[in-house]
C-alpha cells in the first residue's frame, strides 16, 4: 500500500491532551508540517505559553522553553539574541498574548524581533474554565460574562492582527481559520510563510489563528466549526495585513 | 591585575560582568542604576555582546530566562521597584534552574519611595519575593573593587548552582567612585551546558526548559532537590568579613555601604576603649549564621546597623538564638547613618540601655 498521509516527524508521537475537537491539535501539527518542509527542526526553538497549550513541549520534537503568562514573545527575544542562527517561534493564546502580555507582543514586534508567532485566538480562556477573554465577542457568554460581554462596560474584542500591523517593522502578519479543510490549506501556507521569513532574516512575522474551544463555547466540535465560521470570521476577517516583498 | 582605574560603582559592574563573559544585557532605566545600562549600551556592541532595553523590567527578566536557558552568560539590573517585577521572573527562573546574574542597586521604598541608597529590599533579597521555594544566592559588595570581584564571582556562582544570583547594592555603591584593579584579562571559559535550548541534533535527549510539574509527587521531588542544591550552596559558598571581633564585647553586624559607616564607628569605640567589632555578611544568602552564632560565645552583645527598618536583624537574632541581647539601628528614607550614630548606639549597647 502506498503511504500518503504520516505524522510529521517534527510532532511527537505522544497523546496530546486537548479535548475531543479542539482545533489546536490541526495548529500544532501545521506548525510541525512547516518545520518539516523546511528543514529546520534542529535548529528550532519553540516557546510555549500558559493556557491550553502550555504542554506544546511535549508535542514537538524540537528544542523548548516554556514561558510565564504572556511572557512568551520576551522569553523568545532572549533566545534569538543569545542564537541569531536559530528559528524561534512562539506558540501562544489569545489570553496570554492579548492581555497579560499586550505589552510583550507589542514591543516585540515594534523591535521587529526576528521570531514567528502562532497566536491562537479561541475567543476565550480555555484552560482556566471558560472565562473572558480579550477577543471574546459582543454578547458572548462567558463564565465571567454570563449575561454576554458587555462592550460598553469591558470594551470591544481586540484585533490583534490588524493592531500589530499598524507597526512599521512587523515584515508579515496574517489572519487564517482551521474550521475547514480549505482554510486550514491557507493556514498552513501561511505559517510556513510566517518561517520563511524568519529563515530570510526578515524579522517580525505573526499568524492569528482562529481556533474553536468546543468545551467552552458548551457546543459539539462540528457546531464549533461552524460557530467559528458565522461568527467569529465576520469578526475577525481572514487575510494578509503585511506581506513581505521576499514572499508574496 | 590591571593598573586601577577610577570607577564609578554602576559602571565598574558593567565592565566586570563583561570581563567575566557576560554578551547579553537586558533591562529598562530607573535610578540609581542608570549608569550600568548606559555603560553596556556602549560597551556590549564593542565586545559583540548585545545591549537591549526592553519595554518593561518584567519583558527584561523574561529575555534573560530565554537567553539564560539558550545556554548564555546573562545579567539584568534595576533599583528596587524595577526588582520588584523582576519578582516573577525570578521565581520562573529559580524553578527552572537556569543561571543569571541580577542586579540590584536599591532605594528607599515601600512604593515609588526615594532614589536615595537604601537596603530595604533585604527580605525581598533572602527571604524570596516571587513565589514558590525558591532561594537567591545573594552578593553584598561593600566597595567598588567589590563589585568588580563578587560580580565575577557572580557569573560563577551561578553557572555552578544553575541558579540565579543577585548582587545587593544601593545607590551609594552604584555612584560612588573608588580606584578598581580588573583581574588580568583571560580568555573564559565559560562551563558547558547540555542542558541549553541550543536546537536538537537528536545527539542528546531534547531539552526543555520549565518550571511546571503537575504530578505533586514530582513537584515535591522536585523540591526536595532544589532544596539539596540549596543546603550544598549554604555549606559552601558562606562568605563574610570580620573586623576587630576576636576579642569584641560588642559586635556589630552590617552589610554593604553601611558596614563602612559601622567600621568607622567601631575604631572610634575601639579608641574610647570600648571593645567592639565589626562582622559583615557578604553573601547574605546563604547566611553566615554559623559564624555569627561563634561570636556569641565571646561577644556580650549585638548591634545590627541598616539602612531599613529592621529586617537583617532577624537573621541575626536567629544566629544568636536568644544568647545574647541583640540591639538594632536604623534609617530608612533613603538617610545613611553617620559614624557618630553608630558609635552612639554602640555606647547605649554596651551600657545596656537599649531595648531589643
Ligand atoms: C500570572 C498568571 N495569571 C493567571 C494564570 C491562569 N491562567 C492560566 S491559562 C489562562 C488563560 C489562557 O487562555 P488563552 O491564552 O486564551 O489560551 P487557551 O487556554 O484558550 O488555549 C490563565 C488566565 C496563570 N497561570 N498565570
Ligand atoms: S479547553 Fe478549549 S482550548 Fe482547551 S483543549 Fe479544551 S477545547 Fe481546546
Amino acid at each position: 500500500m502506498k503511504v500518503v498521509f504520516t505524522r510529521p516527524q517534527s510532532l511527537a508521537d505522544v497523546n496530546t491532551h486537548y479535548c475531543p475537537g479542539c482545533t489546536h491539535g490541526i495548529i500544532h501539527r501545521l506548525v510541525a508540517e512547516a518545520i518539516d518542509e523546511l528543514g529546520v527542526a534542529e535548529r528550532t526553538i519553540g516557546v510555549a505559553p500558559v493556557g491550553c497549550s502550555v504542554l506544546a513541549y511535549n508535542y514537538f520534537n524540537v528544542d523548548f522553553q516554556e514561558a510565564a503568562h504572556g511572557r512568551a514573545p520576551a522569553v523568545a527575544t532572549g533566545i534569538k539574541r543569545a542564537l541569531p542562527d536559530r528559528i524561534v517561534f512562539t506558540y501562544q493564546g489569545d489570553g496570554d498574548l492579548a492581555s497579560i502580555g499586550t505589552a510583550e507582543i507589542v514591543h516585540a514586534a515594534n523591535r521587529g524581533e526576528s521570531i514567528t508567532v502562532i497566536y491562537v485566538n479561541n475567543a476565550i480562556y480555555g484552560m482556566t474554565g471558560g472565562q473572558m477573554a480579550p477577543t471574546t465577542l459582543e454578547g458572548q457568554k462567558t463564565t465571567t460574562s454570563p449575561n454576554g460581554r458587555d462592550v460598553n462596560t469591558v470594551g470591544y474584542p481586540i484585533r490583534v492582527a490588524e493592531m500589530l500591523s499598524t507597526l512599521v517593522a512587523p515584515q508579515y502578519i496574517a489572519r487564517v481559520a482551521v474550521n475547514s479543510p480549505a482554510n486550514i490549506q491557507k493556514a498552513k501556507r501561511a505559517i510556513k510563510k510566517a518561517f520563511e521569513v524568519q529563515l530570510n532574516n526578515n524579522g517580525f512575522a505573526l499568524v492569528e489563528v482562529l481556533s474553536t474551544c468546543p468545551t467552552n463555547w458548551g457546543l459539539a466540535p462540528e457546531k464549533a466549526l461552524k460557530w467559528l465560521e458565522e461568527n467569529m470570521i465576520p469578526y475577525y476577517p481572514l487575510g494578509e495585513f503585511k506581506v513581505p516583498k521576499e514572499v508574496e | 591585575m590591571s593598573e586601577k582605574l577610577l570607577m564609578k560603582g554602576n559602571e565598574a559592574l558593567g565592565e566586570a560582568a563583561i570581563q567575566a563573559g557576560c554578551r547579553l544585557y537586558f533591562a529598562y532605566p530607573i535610578t540609581p542604576q542608570s549608569e550600568l545600562p548606559e555603560y553596556l549600551a556602549k560597551r556590549m556592541p564593542q565586545v559583540g555582546g548585545v545591549f537591549l532595553q526592553a519595554e518593561s523590567e518584567v519583558a527584561a527578566i523574561n529575555m534573560v530566562y530565554g537567553a539564560a536557558g539558550a545556554g548564555a552568560r546573562v545579567m539584568t539590573s534595576s533599583s528596587s521597584p524595577g526588582i520588584s517585577l523582576k519578582q516573577e521572573g525570578l521565581s520562573y527562573i529559580a524553578g527552572a534552574e537556569l543561571p543569571c546574574v541580577v542586579v540590584n542597586m536599591s532605594r528607599g521604598g515601600p512604593g515609588l519611595g526615594s532614589i536615595q541608597p537604601s537596603q530595604s529590599d533585604y527580605f525581598q533579597a533572602t527571604k524570596g519575593g516571587g513565589h514558590g521555594d525558591y532561594r537567591l544566592l545573594v552578593l553584598a559588595p561593600a566597595s567598588v573593587q567589590e563589585v568588580v570581584d563578587l560580580t565575577i564571582l557572580a557569573f560563577d556562582l551561578a553557572d555552578k548552582y544553575r541558579n540565579p544570583v543577585m548582587i545587593m547594592g544601593d545607590g551609594l555603591l552604584g555612584q560612588m567612585m573608588e580606584p578598581v584593579a580588573f583581574p588580568a584579562e583571560e580568555k573564559r571559559e565559560l562551563p558547558p551546558k547540555p542542558w541549553a535550548t541550543t536546537g536538537w541534533k537528536k545527539d542528546r535527549p531534547k531539552n526543555i526548559i520549565n518550571s511546571l510539574e503537575l504530578q505533586p509527587e514530582r513537584l515535591e521531588m522536585h523540591n526536595r532537590r532544589l532544596q539539596e542544591k540549596y543546603a550544598r550552596a549554604a555549606a559552601e559558598e558562606v562568605r563574610w568579613e570580620g573586623y576587630r571581633t576576636d576579642d569584641a564585647a560588642i559586635v556589630v553586624a552590617a552589610f554593604g555601604t553601611v558596614a563602612r559607616i559601622a567600621r568607622s564607628a567601631v575604631d572610634a569605640a575601639r579608641e574610647k576603649g570600648i571593645k567592639a567589632g565589626l562582622f559583615r555578611p557578604i553573601t547574605l544568602w546563604p547566611y553566615p549564621s554559623a559564624a555569627l552564632a561563634e561570636l556569641a560565645d565571646t561577644a556580650q552583645a549585638f548591634l545590627s546597623v541598616e539602612m531599613n527598618c529592621g529586617q537583617m536583624v532577624e537573621d541575626v537574632r536567629l544566629a544568636v538564638n536568644g544568647k545574647r541581647p541583640v540591639y538594632f539601628y536604623g534609617r530608612s528614607g533613603g538617610i545613611v547613618p553617620t559614624p557618630e550614630e553608630v558609635l552612639a548606639e554602640i555606647e547605649k549597647a554596651v551600657n545596656g540601655r537599649c531595648e531589643a
